[in-house]
């Protein structure tokens, strides 16, 4: 069986999501792989979100918000990328391959970036494989 | 530039001219309290105290190989709101590190206080001291850093210093403001104290000392315990590496872990007043349990314990001083310490901070750069476009 990964995307509510709606209102085509999580800003998406999505299953986690200078909080976005920074740090230590944690700028008129992004990113998953947490009693 | 005093040592007791030393300090007018470590009228346990009476200080004892908590945030609590009076306070350098971190994270203030940081020559995991003091009676301190000072491993037959004091590259006190030396200082015969700060300077000038010349050997007994240390340290980051390297070994570590949470309770910059993982967050539906059983057959209880330490790893690892409480506070043997300062070697390398170097530093996750780490978001590339 064809593996198909899991991808939990936590996006702005300004940039990143409108760009979501704007891919689906235009019909775009991208892989159905992605989970949305809506969240105000990604200043406010505190490392244990991300780490509770792996520890769930999730083969891949992407944090997606506004270009800088555009974030609605002002620097929320600046925010996120030391967080990301961080858990690049520490997840790829206990065996989490580091392409599995993104983070993207798009911004809200990037409907047609933001479907590339993912179906780049679904591939990119395909072909790493499931994630080491699948299946397996991480609590 | 620093100033050095000496003291000549009467007798050879070395722990006898340090009280003496402290009750000078006490005896200033501007100085209203000590906090120092001193031996229980109780029991033989040593334990920070507060001292305001300098004829109260016969059973003080920094020197005590034991290191029951970190009084970093006893003196947080102390100095959270202005006293009208100084307050000096006896600690270990991994004990001014946390709290120069509390205080960025304003929790601790360093006005109207002063900090007297000893050379530490380690401390013995809490189970272990009391067994060492069952062997050696009284004498336990003075046979500690006498063998330790003369190269002696272990210091005291049969027992170890904590892995996390083995494994520490800090061990004089950055940040003090008079320093306590011993690396390289001939013990039986004199003390030398070291002002590092104006205030520091002030209190040795105010105590009418005289000054001295820092014993030629320190650098270098210095640079050979550090270089120890830190090859010591390597080897226990290559061990727990490979302990923990896949989140299935790092289950595996973990096994025995309860979710008593003493690990952060001990620890002095795990600095959240109220802790996610005590609040109804956690509460979790009683039909939630049923459904992670379902989807994974079975699941272990109490649920949470890797997500525990990741999140706690992400929270503070970039403060971690490496003192050890966790491990010391640990019922089930975990050890939390090596996983802890493997973690945040890395995560503090990455944003170039080291915890208690300088109050000038800002914990890394509280600030920002407006173009930084370009290739997170692949900028770099686009920039080149
Ligand atoms: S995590 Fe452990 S070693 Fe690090 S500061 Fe906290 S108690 Fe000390
Ligand atoms: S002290 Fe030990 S048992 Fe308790 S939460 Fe920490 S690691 Fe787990
Ligand atoms: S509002 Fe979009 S990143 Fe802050």
């Amino acid at each position: 069986m064809d593996f198909e990964p899991t991808i939990i995307a936590f996006v702005c509510n300004w940039c990143t999501y409108t760009a979501a709606d704007l891919a689906g209102t235009s019909r775009l085509i991208y892989p159905a792989n992605i989970r949305l999580i809506r969240v105000m800003c990604t200043g406010m998406v505190d490392p244990k979100y991300v780490i509770k999505a792996f520890l769930e299953g999730a083969d891949a986690v992407l944090v997606s918000g506004c270009h800088p200078g555009d974030c609605h909080y002002i620097n929320g976005n600046y925010k996120a990328r030391r967080r990301i920074k961080l858990l690049k740090e520490i997840l790829p230590q206990f065996g989490f391959e580091p392409e599995r944690l993104k983070l993207t700028w798009i911004g809200a008129s990037d409907g047609i970036r933001f479907a590339d992004t993912i179906t780049e990113m679904v591939s990119e998953i395909r072909a790493l494989g499931p994630s080491q947490v699948r299946g397996k009693m991480v609590l | 530039m620093a100033t050095t005093a000496k003291i000549n040592v009467k007798h050879q007791d070395f722990l006898a001219s340090l009280q003496a030393f402290f009750k000078s300090v006490l005896q200033q007018n501007d100085i209203g309290a000590l906090l120092v470590p001193q031996h229980l009228p109780m029991k033989d346990v040593v334990m920070p105290t507060i001292v305001t009476d300098p004829e109260a200080l016969d059973a003080a004892d920094p020197l005590a190989p034991t290191f029951p908590l970190n009084a970093a945030t006893l003196l947080s609590r102390l100095t959270r709101k202005p006293l009208e009076t100084t307050i000096a306070a006896v600690l270990r350098p991994c004990e001014i590190r946390a709290f120069i971190e509390l205080v960025k994270l304003k929790q601790g203030r360093t006005e109207n206080l002063i900090i007297i940081g000893t050379d530490c020559l380690g401390a013995y995991p809490n189970n272990d001291y009391a067994r060492v003091v069952e062997k050696e009676g009284s004498e336990t301190t003075r046979k500690f850093y006498q063998n330790v000072l003369s190269g002696k491993n272990p210091p005291l037959e049969g027992f170890q210093v904590a892995r996390a004091c083995q494994a520490c590259e800090h061990p004089v006190p950055e940040g003090a403001d008079i320093v306590i030396e011993l690396f390289g200082v001939d013990t039986e015969h004199e003390m030398f104290l070291e002002a590092r700060t104006p205030a520091g300077e002030k209190l040795l000038a105010a105590l009418n000392l005289p000054s001295a010349k820092e014993p030629d050997q320190r650098k270098k007994a210095i640079q050979t315990v550090v270089n120890e240390r830190i090859t010591y340290r390597d080897q226990m980051f290559d061990e727990t590496r490979k302990r923990t390297e896949t989140i299935e070994k790092l289950t595996r570590y973990l096994a025995g872990c309860v979710n008593c949470y003493n690990c952060r309770v001990a620890c002095p910059v795990c600095y959240c007043r109220e802790c996610v993982f005590v609040t109804d967050v956690f509460d979790h539906e009683p039909s939630q349990y049923l459904r992670w059983a379902d989807r994974k057959k079975s699941i272990k209880l109490p649920t949470d314990t890797i997500f525990y330490h990741l999140t706690r790893l992400s929270h503070i690892s970039t403060a971690c001083v490496g003192c050890g409480q966790c491990t010391n506070a640990c019922p089930n043997n975990i050890p939390v310490m090596e996983l802890f300062r493997m973690v945040a070697h890395k995560t503090q390398q990455a944003f170039d901070y080291e915890p208690g170097r300088s109050l000038e530093e800002p914990p890394p996750l509280s600030v920002f750069k407006e173009t930084e780490f370009p290739d997170l978001t692949g900028e770099t590339e686009q920039l080149n476009h």
